[in-house]
């Protein structure tokens, strides 16, 4: 097990470009989802509030 | 009002360029000024040791080019954008993309072929020996009005926006590097004795290419610009 | 117009694509993940360690599906945004700016592996090859594109002016890669320069492809949400988008 994480010596750099892959991806999908939400409440108010 | 015919108005609108950077020349001259401030902040940031210039000399003249070239290429449309005479232009019957080749010949010969007037002086001052003069001159003659048919499209695409002329730089100086690879390159070689026709018959293409699409380009970015 | 088949024209109606490109997002996001568990699987246990670079060639499973992915996306974002302009399609066109952020983190990405993967064999972080010079001129020319998109108020300027540009750049992007090979080869240093892939051989050929598509997956997923937010700020006043946030307000 302990080897997988060794990477034959590589880990440094096979771990961070894994993760920094993970982080990337993670944050490009986030990134929508809160701002449709942010834009959802705002149409809302704004429709509320009787604006045109 | 008379229909000009085509290459009437190609003429004039040339002549009517010109005139007007004649009554600024003063200020024509900066991005020239430009240049060569440029290439002297080299040897006084690094070392001005003959055989390092020399080194340099070809890579640095032609960044140099390409900044001065984005310093005056925010005068080509701009002064008709400010007075409503570059709308008149699009509602004139004759085919855009034409009208725009006598400004972006207009730009060149103000901005484009007095760098090869400076480029001997320049070469002086980095060292580049004289059997190199003469490819710069070839490259810079290629290289310089391909420089403005690229920028004139961006110019297009930015006129009338804040922050322009960063903006400009953004989007054409990656569209430059082509041009500054194999022209930077055919100088080296040439001082090394090297054949450089390869080089400077892709910088012809490179020329070829724009010359006939980049007009195209331009004048589509103007009719969207000013919507 | 009868070259677009029914279905597709029905597509192009804002209020159409909002729904659809939801519901694609949701099965490609899926997809996206069951490959990239697949992928991970394949390229971190189950493959062999490269017998010259050994693991750390398993960066290669990240790197070079990123770098596919930057240019892809750049295609499909020049081709959606010359649809969009030249049918004046909005859902094409909010299809081109939702891919820029998508491709320049993909460029971004590898970029950065690429470095990772360098630093281990050829002693230093970053080395001007012609890969990565290559990549980091198209970053240039992704945040061009974004510049160019965030600096002008209208949309639907701003949505033919980036059009502009990104056709530009596709025939550019052939001449600069070109350029930039010839320029390495000039200046091959000492030590071999190149990012060399390993020999590729099945069982790495497999997590490669899988990551590949996981990617892909992804890309469509992610851009389908963003496009969904781009229609809905665009057409913010309009009644479908009302009636929409009525219904979620309802639920």
């Amino acid at each position: 097990m302990s080897e997988f994480f060794y990477m034959g010596g590589y880990a440094f750099y096979v771990w961070t470009s894994y993760a920094l892959t993970a982080f990337f991806l993670l944050f490009s999908w986030l990134q929508p989802r809160l701002r449709e939400r942010r834009l959802l409440r705002d149409i809302a108010r704004r429709v509320r509030r009787g604006d045109r | 009002m008379s229909e000009a015919k085509l290459g009437t108005a190609f003429i004039s609108l040339l002549r009517r360029d010109l005139m007007l950077a004649y009554r600024h020349r003063a200020q024509m001259m900066n991005p020239l000024l430009f240049f060569v401030i440029v290439v002297s902040l080299f040897p006084l940031g690094l070392d001005p040791e003959p055989e390092l210039l020399h080194t340099i000399a070809p890579g640095v003249i032609w960044v140099a080019a390409l900044l001065a070239a984005m310093l005056s290429l925010d005068n080509m449309f701009r002064s008709d954008f400010e007075d409503g005479s570059l709308e008149q232009l699009l509602l004139t019957p004759h085919p855009l993309p034409l009208l725009v080749l006598a400004k972006i010949l207009a730009h060149w010969l103000v901005s484009g072929l007095p760098l090869l007037l400076l480029a001997p002086l320049l070469g002086m001052l980095l060292n580049l020996g004289s059997e190199s003069l003469f490819p710069l001159l070839a490259t810079l003659a290629l290289g310089t009005p391909v420089l403005s048919l690229i920028g004139s499209i961006g110019v297009a695409l930015t006129v009338g926006l804040r922050g322009g002329g960063v903006l400009l730089s953004l989007l054409i100086l990656p569209l430059f590097i082509p041009v500054l690879i194999f022209a930077a390159a055919a100088v080296g070689n040439a001082g090394a004795g090297l054949d450089i026709t390869g080089q400077l018959a892709f910088l012809g293409s490179l020329l070829a290419l724009a010359f006939a699409l980049a007009p195209l380009a331009t004048a589509a970015a103007l009719r969207i610009s000013l919507n | 117009m009868s070259i677009i088949p029914n279905w597709l024209h029905r597509l192009s109606s804002p209020k159409n694509f909002y729904r659809f490109a939801g519901t694609a997002s949701n099965w490609c996001g899926w997809i996206a993940l069951v490959l990239m568990i697949a992928g991970l699987y394949y390229g971190l246990v189950d493959s062999p360690p490269d017998y010259q670079q050994g693991d750390s060639a398993r960066i290669m499973y990240v790197h070079v599906p990123a770098a596919w992915m930057s240019m892809f996306v750049y295609m499909v974002m020049a081709s959606s945004a010359a649809v969009g302009m030249i049918w004046r399609i909005k859902a094409s066109s909010a299809f081109a700016n939702a891919s820029a952020p998508v491709g320049a983190m993909f460029t971004a990405l590898a970029l950065v592996t690429g470095m990772l993967w360098g630093k281990p064999m050829w002693g230093t972080y970053w080395v001007w090859d012609a890969r990565l010079t290559s990549e980091l001129i198209l970053l240039f020319l992704y945040l061009g594109y974004m510049a160019l998109n965030s600096a002008i108020e209208d949309r639907e300027t701003a949505a033919r002016a980036t059009a502009i540009l990104a056709l530009v750049g596709v025939v550019n992007i052939p001449i600069i890669h070109y350029s930039v090979e010839w320029w390495n080869t000039l200046h091959q240093g000492a030590t071999v320069t190149k990012l060399d892939k390993p020999s590729i051989h099945i069982s790495m050929l497999i997590p490669l492809l899988l990551m590949a598509f996981a990617f892909k997956f992804y890309y469509l997923s992610n851009v389908f949400r963003r496009a969904r937010c781009e229609l809905l700020e665009r057409e913010q006043g309009k009644l479908w988008v009302r009636e929409l946030v009525g219904e979620k307000n309802g639920e």
